[in-house]
């Protein structure tokens, strides 16, 4: 698999002897100028490191991978008027800071935008790839030829249900990287990180070697990144990001960025921290 | 004609978008239903429980006061309202209910808008000793609490849905989330015709005993053919079933009734063919109600089980095809068709088939226009019967539940 664009970011990271950060932010949440301000901020303030590869989500209404958290910001950034053009703002804004854009979407979004327009304005704006929840390479005849049209990361998820058939032909289906599902089920943070993960990362390593694989799906704190590190060359963390906006909002200041920036200080930690 | 191809198309229409943690289920499905089409075994097993659990074959009864409104029609009433529960539902429930117990997982859970096809599967759960847990929209819950109630009654555990817009398409998202994270020991048994494959097909082939049925009732008794089969297309799982046996006819014409709400013209409906786009959703492409952006627009029925912004892929095929025609019917149209069927003939109609009657209304007017001297066969997909939409029937006809007048009380 070639590493592509985002893949880059991942062994920048390696590089420094240490795993990437893959931080999930949708835009439109609390508002579209508020959420590029928190996108900015996972990028890392000033001088201080932050994610290696930041993955915009999409919001759409009827996301079937995600769980309650994202699911709420989602809604309330379509009841807020959210567009689909509002994503390549965002990418933007992001590729501005340096750090490398991908985005997250499902399928009919892309469908309906036409897939060859998105892949053009993604590329245009600075996005690396995309990430397609609900489109598997069997079914991503347009999304091939436009990906490779624009130069695009293709990022396919594969999850501990896979057969070894299907997992290495979704490797070999990839640009960039690989998205492991570490868990069976939805996004969501939870209290333990899953047994399925490792296994499922090995199995990768074994099917389809140099392969890179992103592991997600229920990451929310540095140990648990720390843990997740041990074995993925990235961890993928979203739901922890969007909780604390979800307070901030709750507390009457959608624009506070403080519970974020915490949360993003403990998982930069968290890939850093040696042993 | 062998459609879906192996993939699940319907030439552009179909297919499997889903995330890869369901691929291994679908293709687990898909053997096990493969499997359980050439298995004797299976089918006299599924055969016993239609002939002496639900009731079949269905009866087909001649409408000689309501076929006076349908132009010069012979009018002909497929009963799946005399099935137990009370629809066609059963039909798809019993034959999945037996493929779970095959592929050896001990829990089922299903969406369901009106409640009807959540009674069928909690109903087939307890038949063969299943755990289920059924997901609905909130709002449905709200106004559906005594299915809620039956479902419970039959051991069901029964989900509101607050998310989103708290509808059937919620209900959907929420069983395909717990499915994601169940499929060890769960299947997610799919009331129509719609979702990633295998299920437009399976679905299609469970329901298909009703145009089977049909079919050999219609030659029988008037020795050839329908001229048109029509039915009511929410997700379209009794269409389906009326239509299958008779695709390959072209002797046979095929009538899809969408629900119109107040009208497609206002924005407010649930016509995905007549008035909505080609778009991925639930695993398919089909046609759906989506705005400029692709999201989901809600769609607007009085029938709770019509009101779903998608439609089974094949439907679309066979709109594109122009195999079969799909119209839209009114609320106000299919209210009056309600009162009309239930006042000539003695049989309250579902709110949903009742959109089955009001168009074929208006189809037997057509042909009696443009051939006054026809007298087609027409066949209506009665595909439940009226008692949970009393309610809804008391709030539109304006009727209070009090008496006509009083006897045998004071002097």
């Amino acid at each position: 698999m070639s590493a592509g664009i985002s893949g880059q970011a991942i062994r920048r990271a390696a590089g420094q002897g240490r795993k990437a950060l893959v931080a999930y932010y949708p835009v439109g949440y609390p508002d579209v100028p508020g959420s590029l301000d928190v996108l900015r901020a996972l990028c890392g303030d000033d001088d201080q490191p932050g994610a290696d590869l930041i993955e915009i989500g999409l919001p759409y209404s009827d996301p079937v991978l995600d769980g309650v958290v994202i699911q709420r910001a989602g809604t309330r950034a379509l009841d807020r008027g959210v567009r689909t053009r509002d994503v390549f703002t965002a990418v933007e804004t992001v590729a501005a800071t340096g750090t490398t854009p991908v985005v997250m979407t499902y399928w009919n979004l892309v469908d309906r935008y036409g897939v060859d327009a998105f892949a053009r304005d993604l590329a245009a704006a600075g996005g690396a790839g995309l990430i397609t929840p609900d489109l598997v390479p069997d079914e991503a005849s347009d999304w091939f030829e436009a990906s490779d049209a624009h130069g695009l990361d293709r990022i396919f998820l594969v999850s501990p249900s896979s057969s070894d058939e299907r997992i290495a032909a979704t490797a070999a289906a990839c640009r960039g990287w690989l998205y492991a599902t570490a868990v069976m089920g939805v996004t969501g943070t939870r209290t333990q990180s899953s047994s399925l993960a490792p296994d499922l990362v090995a199995r990768v390593r074994r099917l389809a070697p140099n392969t890179l694989v992103g592991v997600g799906l229920g990451v929310s704190n540095g140990d648990q990144a720390h843990d997740v590190a041990g074995f993925a060359d990235a961890v993928i963390v979203g739901s922890a990001f969007i909780k604390p906006m979800l307070a901030a909002e709750d507390a009457g200041d959608p624009g506070d960025l403080t519970g974020v920036r915490t949360v993003l200080a403990d998982l930069v930690d968290g890939v850093r921290r040696s042993g | 004609m062998s459609l879906p191809d192996a993939a699940g198309h319907f030439e552009i229409f179909g297919g499997k978008y889903v995330p890869e943690a369901l691929y291994a289920a679908l293709a687990q499905l898909e053997a096990e239903f493969d499997r359980a089409m050439d298995d004797p075994t299976f089918w006299a097993e599924l055969d016993d429980l239609r002939r002496n659990y639900s009731g079949r074959p269905t009866p087909l009864t001649e409408a000689t006061r309501f076929a006076k409104h349908c132009g010069n029609a012979i009018v002909l009433l497929k009963r799946e309202d005399l099935n137990h529960t009370g629809s066609h539902k059963i039909n798809n429930v019993l034959g999945q209910a037996l493929l779970t117990k095959r592929m050896g997982k001990t829990r089922v859970i299903a969406e369901t808008g009106a409640g009807q096809h959540g009674v069928a599967t909690a109903t087939a759960a307890a038949l063969l000793g299943l755990e289920c847990r059924v997901y609905m929209g909130k709002v449905d819950t709200d106004r559906q609490a005594l299915n809620v109630a039956r479902m419970q009654l039959l051991g069901a555990e029964v989900i509101a849905v607050e998310s989103g817009s708290q509808t059937l398409k919620d209900a959907m998202n929420d069983a395909m989330r717990d499915w994601v994270a169940s499929v060890d020991n769960t299947h997610y048994l799919i009331g129509t015709v719609a979702g990633p494959h295998p299920f437009p097909k399976m679905v299609r082939e469970f329901q298909r005993v009703i145009s089977t049925e049909t079919r050999a009732q219609v030659l029988e008794r008037f020795g050839r053919l329908p001229d048109a089969v029509t039915a009511c297309v929410g997700g379209g799982s009794n269409a389906m079933g009326m239509f299958a046996d008779f695709v390959d006819e072209p002797t046979v014409a095929l009538y899809g009734f969408e629900a119109g709400g107040d009208g497609v013209e206002t924005g407010r409906h649930a016509s995905a063919i007549y008035g909505g786009s080609v778009g991925v959703l639930h695993g398919m492409r089909t046609y759906i109600l989506q705005n400029e952006d692709g999201q989901t627009k809600e769609s607007h029925s009085i029938s709770a089980g019509l009101d779903y912004p998608g439609v089974g892929p094949e439907h679309s095929w066979l709109a594109d095809t122009k195999r079969a025609t799909y119209e839209p019917v009114t609320d106000a149209e299919a209210m009056e068709a309600f009162q009309l069927l239930t006042r000539t003939e003695g049989i309250m109609p579902a709110i949903e088939s009742a959109h089955a009657a009001a168009g074929t209304m208006r189809l037997g007017k057509r042909i009696a226009a443009k051939y006054p001297d026809a007298r087609p066969i027409l066949v209506i997909c009665l595909s439940g019967r009226g008692d949970k939409d009393v309610d809804t029937a008391i709030k539109w006809f304006g009727i209070d539940g009090s008496v006509d007048a009083s006897v045998g009380g004071q002097l």
